[in-house]
């Protein structure tokens, strides 16, 4: 729990700081191209690895096709423009339901 | 966390890696990595901002996914009173949505018997395919990031196989030279 409380702490302060430097400090001045574009690839990077990491888990321990083939569909069902709480409940929903199916 | 820090991603990947037992400062830097986003999004607002360095500051502070994405602007700058406005929306729902998640606690066993274990990597999987859709060119950093995550989880603790996946950013480098 102590933990969890420094890094809230130590994350809310950050956090502060990054949004305040650039009102701060950069006013007009906009950061150099290979910064912005380095920074703006930093979300796709770690969202992928977060989707990675929860799906495999340690040493591939999680790995479970059901929620692979939950995810696949509410990808689909995101590409074809349903909204997101929809896309959550259809991966819910397929893999709860390939479990029971399999159970 | 949910009421300071603001940030799914960001609270999601400390807890990911501190969970893990890869220890806190796993967990802050990876949380710190997935917010630095925050900076340029927050210079970019700048010139839209009010006020002396001390109000812009705190103004700076409702740079959130979900209110600085529609309050930009064509010409490049930000409705201003939009992004706080629905900045101050977000934040007690956020807040009060972790609380209710916190409240209910379901076991793990529930989760996984009715699928719910699939809730944060689909939330994290529709955050990435959000960002492909605006940035297509980005798709080989998110391959890449999948590769190095996949090896990384397989010989590492999570939180550092994590914080490895941020590597692919350079691919983005690479690409946008070649381009």
């Amino acid at each position: 729990m102590t933990a969890i409380i420094v890094g809230t702490v130590i994350l809310a302060m950050i956090n502060f700081g990054y949004k305040a430097a650039g009102p701060v400090v950069l006013a007009d001045r906009e950061p150099t191209p290979t910064t912005t574009e380095l920074i703006t690839a930093l979300t796709p990077a770690l969202l992928t690895g977060l989707v990675t990491v929860e799906l495999l888990g340690p040493r591939w321990q999680h790995l479970d096709w059901t929620a692979v083939l939950g995810l696949v569909v509410a990808a689909t069902a995101h590409r074809l423009r349903a909204p997101a709480l929809a896309c959550v409940a259809i991966a819910v929903l397929v893999t709860a339901g390939l479990r029971w199916l399999t159970a | 966390m949910s009421a300071l820090v603001l940030s799914g991603s960001a609270q999601f990947a400390f807890l990911t890696a501190l969970a893990d037992g890869t220890g806190l400062a796993s967990g802050v830097v990876a949380g710190a990595l997935m917010n630095l986003r925050f900076a340029p999004m927050a210079a970019a607002s700048a010139r839209s901002l009010h006020g002396g360095r001390l109000q812009r500051a705190f103004e700076g502070q409702t740079v959130v996914d979900g209110s600085w994405a529609p309050a930009q602007r064509p010409d490049g700058t930000t409705d201003r009173e939009l992004m706080v406005a629905a900045t101050f929306v977000q934040w007690p729902a956020w807040v009060a949505g972790t609380a209710v998640g916190v409240l209910l606690a379901p076991s793990a066993d529930l989760l996984h018997r009715y699928g719910l274990d699939v809730v944060f990597p689909c939330f994290f999987l529709l955050l990435l395919l959000d960002s492909l859709r605006s940035r297509p060119d980005h798709r080989w950093v998110a391959v890449t990031a999948l590769a190095i995550a996949a090896v990384g989880v397989l010989l590492l603790p999570a939180g550092v196989a994590l914080l490895l996946s941020s590597a692919a950013t350079f691919v983005a480098l690479l690409t946008r030279t070649r381009s």
